[in-house]
């Protein structure tokens, strides 16, 4: 192999699992740090910087950081970083002071469809900048699906005010209550740029026999999870049942639990492992005494005169055929009618753009999709330009965000009179931690705590009020407790094979065994060679240069501590632990558009 | 030295042993020896031996004298029995432990110091008298507590740190081993885990006085150019005889040796070594050629390393002086006081 190229940025990114999984590359191990040491609105900020809304995303991100954080293939479990999050915002003092102050205008006008995340986020980047933002949205508030979708004891309302209102207090203008409904003349007032981040908004119907004839017990999940929301909806019947396996069936559950559902069932269609909502959101529901039945595909709706009394669902199995796809089939038990008094069909999300006429210049794919360019998330119409569900279809808040920051960025240049293909490299920051022969400035020390539960309120308690939040979050010291299992991966551990003389300390202290010296070879190779095996082939290897003895430093970064042992028995100072702070590119940082290397 | 515990998450794919240990389980309390000191690795190759040999940490008795290198028992097998003895004296008090109990796998490590110098007598009399044990000198040249004087095995017309030339004869502990009688005798270098993790376990596998010889670069005084024992050197003119396998167990010797390069010699304890013939004149069974072999390229400035002479059919103190197999602490009382009628018969047969 070559030797590994430190230099581009995506190398030591790389190694942060969490970072680099977030689609906002938040940097998690800097403010887990930061709380760790009482910082919490300095934790806030860089959250806030970065991924827009540390208090909501503390919540009800999906979290695709955790999944992915090296303590999960350490031990059983990753840091809860999500939870983390909310401690910084939880504990933070007023960071208004700290907020950018809205600026003088530039003249430049833009329109943004919708007032979620997505929106939100173009605004927050752009506001700053002089120029003038409008967001447009049906409801009175902004937060789009986050205020709508996601019910109150999972995400206050004022959580959802505070982080609204940091945006909107940047000079952005919100018109709620104001629907857009044609593309056409908003391209007639002549903003300068357009973007839409209107979601997903319609819900998936299920249209089996009886929908028609039973459709008042028959309600969509998102839509009725809205009404919830907005207080139209007070009741449902004892007897419910809930189709569909994402997260937005589990919030319809546990919200029909909350309003008079006594036997709320979930039934879904795959497996109970395949469903798609979080892992945790499914302990959430089964906590609240929420059966799930899998393999079950609703066939009918059961009426009487109107009254629905029940579904049908036939049982199926699951069968893989040789390319390894599945299929369910059915699996011979007769089918099986479940009674209920509601239904609430959560099967899925779609996009609608009825509002966008033929001739804007907004080509559709044959999916009825805008054509987005996935990295500047322009449309077809070059001033108009698409983020969040809008653009791809569902997904969550934290994609959004980091649609809205790419976004931005796209306008911004644009409007600059710069070509928007051309995307700056991340800010990149290198430093050695070392403070002394055996000191470090971060704790190296590594804790083998298990991951910290998070306190939730009385289950009787919190079922009786739909508002009462049932996570109460990390208290100080269990935030502590949990900050101090960060493994701190953006301490790298940097290697000079100029100083190395190969006496074998590093390897021998490694706890991990990550570390081989031995003649190189091709990447295959080398993996069968390592001291301990090589289990992830996704998980770069660090390899030096040719050190005196011809062999090379081969580093497997698969499961380091980044305990800093390498460097603190290295005797001439060939590892090095420096911390690598990676920050991405937002519309009108300092970064100059010529590409530039990492240190 | 380092101020924080060496954490106890180890790699998820670590292979266990019979016993169902990984070579973590092996390891002692982290060690505060300088960074980068070649005892280190000796350490971590002691870690490595037992853990492939299956060996229960509780059948090990460590004992060590004064140095740097004696301060390493406490760096591996945390699980064993260990004697941090006088120093120079831990060749007296591994034979009296061995001499009591018979059962234990004796380790002796030392230093230069401890062994060349102030503890040399005691070091020659263990060898002479067979004890069975495996005895490591961790071979730096240097006094490194004491800031880095020359030592017994310091080659005349090397240089110290700060300059000195060694006027003084070194001794080769080596030599020496074999002269007195060693039936196993072996050099190696703390820089080739290779080489030497195999000759620590074909080590504690032989009945009989087992010896080996580690040169192990003092990072702090003694790896600099002019010295003879620093990482460069012992690279530049290492001449290994011979590179071994040590096979646990019946199974059948791998198959990628070219024919006539392997010679495998039986161990008492089932174990085979696999010799593999580097230089293939020589001949680990001619102790009078190692010797000669050994003076020759000693002379042109070569360490010779590797698997220097073995004896397989060696005999151990115990055999000499014809002693009860059970250990003394197990012997009950009817064999320690076997009764007047015995004494009796003992007495009749003096007069």
């Amino acid at each position: 192999m070559k030797p590994t190229d430190i230099a581009a940025p995506d190398y030591f990114h790389k190694v942060v699992d969490c970072q680099w999984a977030c689609p906002a590359h938040t940097p998690v191990p800097e403010y887990i740090r930061l709380i760790a040491q009482g910082r919490y609105s300095d934790a806030y900020m860089i959250n806030w910087k970065s991924n827009v809304f540390p208090g909501i995303l503390g919540r009800t991100c999906d979290r695709p950081c955790e999944p992915a954080c090296r303590r999960g293939r350490v031990e059983e479990t990753p840091v809860a970083i999500c939870r983390l999050k909310r401690v910084a915002a939880d504990f933070k003092d007023d960071i208004r002071q700290r907020l950018p102050r809205p600026a003088p205008k530039n003249g430049k006008r833009i329109a943004l469809v919708g007032g979620g995340p997505a929106s939100l986020t173009v605004a927050r980047d752009l506001a700053p900048l002089g120029y003038h933002c409008t967001v447009f949205d049906a409801d009175p508030e902004a937060g789009g699906m986050m205020r709508t979708q996601i019910p109150k004891f999972r995400l206050p309302n004022s959580v959802i005010d505070e982080e609204t209102g940091y945006i909107l207090g940047l000079g952005v203008e919100f018109k709620g209550g104001h629907r857009i409904d044609s593309m056409k003349s908003l391209l007639a007032e002549k903003y300068d740029a357009i973007f839409v981040g209107s979601g997903a908004p319609r819900g998936r119907e299920l249209d089996i026999p009886g929908r028609k004839e039973a459709a008042g017990n028959i309600h969509i999940g998102i839509e009725w999870l809205a009404n919830v929301s907005f207080g139209h909806v007070d009741k449902i019947g004892k007897r419910v049942i809930v189709l569909g396996g994402g997260n937005t069936a589990m919030d319809c559950c546990r919200t029909a639990r909350r309003l008079g559902g006594e036997k709320v069932t979930v039934i879904v269609r795959s497996g109970f492992e395949e469903m798609k909502a979080s892992p945790w959101e499914k302990e959430d529901a089964i906590h609240e005494d929420i059966p799930i039945l899998n393999y079950m595909v609703p066939v009918a709706f059961k009426q009487v005169a109107g009254k629905l009394i029940g579904v049908t669902f036939q049982h199926v199995k699951a069968e893989y055929d040789a390319k390894g796809r599945r299929n369910l089939v059915p699996s011979g038990d007769p089918d099986q009618t479940i009674p209920c008094d509601d239904v609430l069909v959560a099967v899925g999300q779609e996009n609608a753009f009825p509002w966008i006429e033929q001739d804007c210049g907004i080509e559709f794919d044959k999916w009825h999709m805008p054509k987005v360019d996935a990295r500047t998330f322009v449309s077809t119409n070059p001033k108009v330009f698409f983020g969040g569900d809008a653009a791809f279809g569902p997904k969550n808040i934290i994609w959004a965000v980091a649609h809205g920051h790419d976004a931005a960025l796209s306008i911004h240049k644009m409007l600059s009179g710069e070509d928007i293909t051309e995307r700056p490299l991340p800010d990149v920051q290198v430093s050695s931690q070392k403070m002394g022969i055996h000191e470090w400035s971060y704790d190296n020390d590594i804790s083998v705590d298990k991951r910290y539960k998070v306190p939730h309120r009385d289950k009787v308690v919190a079922l009786k009020d739909i508002r009462a939040e049932v996570e109460l979050g990390y208290d100080v010291k269990l935030a502590l407790g949990e900050a101090h299992r960060c493994l701190n991966c953006d301490v790298q551990t940097v290697f000079s094979t100029s100083l190395c003389i190969e006496c074998d300390a590093c390897v021998d202290i490694c706890p991990m065994d990550c570390i081989t010296f031995t003649d190189n070879g091709e990447e295959s190779d080398l993996r069968q060679r390592l001291k301990a095996p090589s289990l992830h082939p996704d998980q770069d290897l660090y390899v030096s240069g040719d050190l005196k003895t011809g062999r090379v430093m081969v580093k497997d970064e698969d499961v380091c501590l980044h305990c800093g042992l390498c460097a603190e028995r290295c005797p001439t100072g060939a590892w090095d632990m420096q911390k690598y702070l990676i920050e991405m590119t937002h519309a009108g940082s300092t970064c100059p558009t010529k590409s530039r290397s990492a240190a | 030295m380092t101020y924080i515990a060496k954490p106890k998450f180890h790699h998820p794919g670590l292979k266990k042993n019979e016993l169902g240990y990984t070579h973590r389980d092996y390891e002692g309390k982290i060690s505060t020896l300088c960074a980068g000191c070649g005892h280190d690795s000796i350490t971590a190759s002691i870690i490595e031996a037992c853990y492939e040999l299956s060996i229960e940490p509780h059948r090990v008795a460590k004992i060590s004298g004064i140095g740097c290198s004696s301060k390493t028992p406490d760096y591996f097998l945390g699980n064993s029995h260990g004697f941090n003895s006088v120093h120079g004296r831990m060749p007296s008090v591994l034979t009296g432990a061995n001499l009591a109990n018979r059962d234990l796998i004796y380790l002796g490590v030392s230093g230069d110091g401890d062994s060349a110098s102030i503890g040399f007598g005691q070091f020659a009399h263990s060898i002479r008298r067979g004890v069975n044990m495996t005895y490591i000198v961790e071979n730096n040249g240097v006094y490194g507590l004491t800031k880095g004087q020359f030592s017994a095995t310091a080659d005349r017309g090397s240089k110290s740190k700060k300059g000195v030339t060694n006027t003084d004869n070194p001794i080769d502990l080596v030599a020496i081993a074999l002269q007195l009688g060693a039936t196993f005798v072996a050099r190696s270098f703390s820089g080739d885990k290779s080489q030497l993790v195999p000759l620590i376990a074909a080590a504690i596998g032989h009945k009989g006085a087992s010896f080996i010889d580690v040169i192990s670069p003092c990072i702090a005084f003694n790896n600099h150019a002019g010295s003879t024992k620093s990482f460069d050197y012992v690279r530049e003119h290492n001449d290994a005889v011979n590179r071994l396998d040590v096979l646990v167990g019946r199974d059948p010797i791998a198959v990628d040796y070219a024919p006539g390069t392997v010679q495998v010699v039986e161990q008492h304890d089932g174990s085979r070594i696999a010799l593999r013939k580097i230089d293939a004149d020589y001949d680990p069974h001619d102790r009078l050629g190692a010797m000669t072999f050994l003076q020759k390229h000693a002379a042109k400035g070569q360490i010779v390393t590797g698997l220097l002479y073995v004896d397989p059919d060696a005999e151990d103190m115990h055999e000499h002086l014809n002693t009860v197999e059970t250990p003394l602490n197990s012997l009950e009382a009817d064999s320690l006081c076997p009764g007047s009628a015995v004494l009796d018969k003992f007495n009749a047969s003096l007069r």
